[in-house]
């Protein structure tokens, strides 16, 4: 199978050189240059880790060239679910996996040629973070990570060595607030409807995500306790709609928001003092010396996670620089780079070598800074004392309350957020 | 060849490209608007599920309510500004080349996009913006008037400030075809400026209000993206509802939406016409 697509010409030769270098810097299984250099992968996915940077890393580190598309969640869907042959690689959430890999469009990984699989943190593979954690509702990760084998389109209920998705990025979502304009704490979901903030609270007008936000702030409330806030029946998502709906009448919500840069001009213009927020838009935020806090709350957090998905049409020497691609994506630097703006990373323990102290100890272990905390592009995050926002991965990850899901309703769910967004 | 043939491969050109590119797509989205959609896919069938739901549903037709209400607001409030600065144009500035470079003057903000003159009036009127701070500052108001912004007043003003040319241009051009005789005319019959006004040039003027109106209307009927920003997704117009379909993948449901607004565009403007005749005016 595994056939080269071009010859060895003269300068290929002379090419090897570099390969070389990238080959003893990284153990990981690889290809000749001359061969790898010339295959493109197509990648497509969902903006937040579809960053030039790892394109560029990867045609220094691994030869060949990654060609990135971002699109918004919907549009992945789509495309992932009726355009197989349009990709190499899926960059996708867990839960448009469940929509996907029904489809067959998506093949299975062997988990034997993943060489940190043992490394990749307990909830990507039984669903526990520590031995004694228990499970979030939605739709957790481990419960859509694995199938029986090669061709299967039902999920396997353990680890089976054969991986959906190999995971790449994950956070706890939460709240973002304004400390000095509420000049309270805030410790719980319900806040969000509190008539006290009339006028100055927004959600985000995506139905898979805000309706588990919702979910939150409706069991917060004390309204109800759902059996699935991830998986609600009709009855559920019309209690849940419809306390919103009235929230929305009475004026609670100033604005709803659909992009990030949206989220981040609501908060920082000071429209908005309390609303569903994603970690990098408390940052932009930040990074303009506005005060903005990624509130944790006792309820828990929502939290979303993606992975790599490869086309079922991956074959032969694509397949294996695929393959050398996952390595390379849980060999640390790209973790060392995610990590640093506030996700996590699947395997946070090669992630550290590719972290100074400073930043591990603020990012991970929840410490204080001792220097200046900058993400990757230069921008100064926290200073010298700050901690992070909820403290360390394991307070952090070990308090989902849920993990972002599509319901077996979703059809009716979606008309029920279209009436609400036009209510 | 005959002169029928001739006429036949004159038209032939236009035709073909109406056919293609308006006739071809409508006809698509009347039949899409019958097929059935999971969640990531449209499937053909013949059902009335989507118009079922969309004339079954509370909220659509009080959808369709609040778009009728942001399209005679606007258009009321574009006819009187429009109305003014044409007649300005046309009867108060003597001169021709004042005439052309006060009309350049109304269209030197279309030089930038539409979405960035609408979004520019964000942090005009937010809560902490220019308007509600020099109001303060004035001490007119003790506390920022929040209605300014992400409300039905900002979405009209937007529509206004977007559309009023729409209502300049066909008046200014019917008023500059008036005969100035009919006027001196009317004067010298003894009629008031206002006599002269309601009886002389809003008659004349009649096709270029109805043409603005129909490009105000249309415009604003069809609109989804200033609702969106200006009510900071707080109110909805049929637009939105199609493009909130569209984002979640619901094409036919979309289509379907879109067929009854096209219809109800058609029915109204249908409606202008038979009060006028534009053909006059082309």
């Amino acid at each position: 199978m595994a056939k080269p697509k071009v010859g060895y010409t003269r300068r290929a030769l002379l090419g090897s050189g570099a390969a070389a270098l990238a080959a003893s810097a990284l153990p990981a299984p690889m290809l000749w240059a001359q061969d790898t250099k010339d295959i493109t992968l197509r990648q497509f996915g969902t903006g937040v880790s579809n960053l030039n940077e790892v394109a560029q890393k990867v045609k220094e580190d691994l030869g060949f060239t990654l060609e990135m598309t971002a699109l918004d969640s919907d549009s992945v869907t789509q495309r992932a679910a009726t355009q197989p042959d349009s990709f190499d690689i899926a960059d996708i959430e867990y839960w448009i996996c469940k929509k996907v890999w029904p489809t067959g469009n998506l093949q299975a990984m062997d988990t034997s040629k993943i060489k940190n699989y043992d490394k990749i943190v307990g909830i990507f593979r039984d669903g526990k973070l520590t031995p004694t954690s228990e499970i979030a509702q939605g739709t957790a990760p481990h419960t859509v990570g694995f199938v029986d084998g090669p061709g299967s389109t039902t999920f396997a209920t353990e680890e089976t060595g054969w991986m959906t998705l190999i995971p790449t990025i994950y956070n706890a979502d939460t709240l973002g607030i304004r400390p000095d304009l509420i000049g309270r704490p805030i410790k719980n979901w319900s806040e969000l409807l509190n008539p006290e903030f009339k006028g100055k609270a927004s959600i985000l007008d995506i139905s898979s995500i805000g309706i588990m936000d919702m979910a939150m702030v409706v069991e917060s409330m004390g309204e109800h306790k759902y059996a699935d806030k991830g998986n609600m029946t009709r009855d559920e998502i019309d209690l849940t709609i419809g306390i919103f709906t009235e929230a929305k009448k009475n004026g609670q919500f100033r604005a709803f928001w659909k992009s990030f840069d949206e989220s981040v001009n609501l908060m920082a213009s000071g429209e908005v003092v309390i609303q569903s927020m994603w970690s990098p838009a408390i940052t932009a935020v930040k990074s303009r010396g506005i005060p903005c806090v990624y509130q944790p709350l006792e309820e828990g957090y929502r939290s979303w996670g993606g992975g790599i998905g490869l086309s079922k049409s991956l074959s032969g020497m694509e397949l294996d620089a695929a393959y050398d691609y996952i390595n390379w994506y849980l060999d640390g630097w790209v973790g060392g780079f995610l990590m640093r703006q506030g996700y996590y990373s699947a395997v946070p323990e090669t992630s550290k070598n590719f972290m100074t102290a400073d930043e591990w100890g603020y990012w991970f272990e929840g410490k204080p800074a001792t220097g200046d905390i900058t993400n990757p592009f230069g921008d100064v995050l926290a200073s010298a004392g700050d901690t992070r926002d909820g403290g360390s991965f394991y307070d952090r990850m070990g308090a989902v309350a849920c993990w972002n899901a599509v319901m077996d309703e979703n059809q009716y769910m979606v008309r029920k957020w279209n009436e609400f967004i036009a209510a | 060849m005959t002169r029928t043939l001739v006429g036949w491969l004159q038209a032939a050109p236009l035709a073909l490209i109406l056919l293609c590119f308006l006739a071809a797509p409508i006809v698509m989205i009347v039949i899409v608007s019958f097929w059935g959609a999971t969640e990531y896919s449209i499937y053909p069938a013949f059902q009335f599920d989507n118009y079922e739901f969309l004339f079954g549903s509370e909220v659509v037709w009080r959808v369709f309510g609040a778009t009728f209400r942001y399209a005679a607001i606007t258009w009321a409030l574009t006819l009187v500004i429009g109305f003014a600065v044409a007649y300005f144009l046309a009867f108060h500035v003597r001169s021709t080349t004042w005439q052309i470079a006060l009309f350049l003057l109304c269209t030197i903000p279309f030089w930038t996009s539409n979405i960035i003159r609408m979004i520019s009036w964000i942090p005009f009127l937010g809560r902490n913006g220019i308007a509600n701070k020099t109001l303060i500052d004035w001490g007119l108001i003790d506390a920022p008037l929040e209605w300014l912004l992400y409300s039905d007043f900002s979405v009209i003003l937007a529509f206004v400030h977007l559309y009023t040319l729409f209502m300049v241009v066909p008046i200014f051009n019917t008023m500059m075809r008036i005969d100035k005789s009919l006027i001196e005319a009317a004067y010298d019959g003894g009629a008031s400026g206002l006599q002269t006004l309601w009886h002389v040039i809003i008659p004349l003027t009649k096709p270029g209000i109805m043409i603005g109106t129909i490009f105000v209307v249309t415009l604003v009927m069809g609109d989804f993206i200033t609702v969106r920003f200006m009510s900071g997704s707080q109110r909805a117009n049929v637009g939105r509802l199609i493009s909130n379909d569209i984002g979640l993948l619901q094409y036919p449901s979309a289509a379907a939406t879109a067929v009854v607004l096209l219809c109800t565009v058609l029915i109204m403007i249908a409606i202008l016409l038979r009060f006028v005749n534009i053909r006059k005016e082309l």
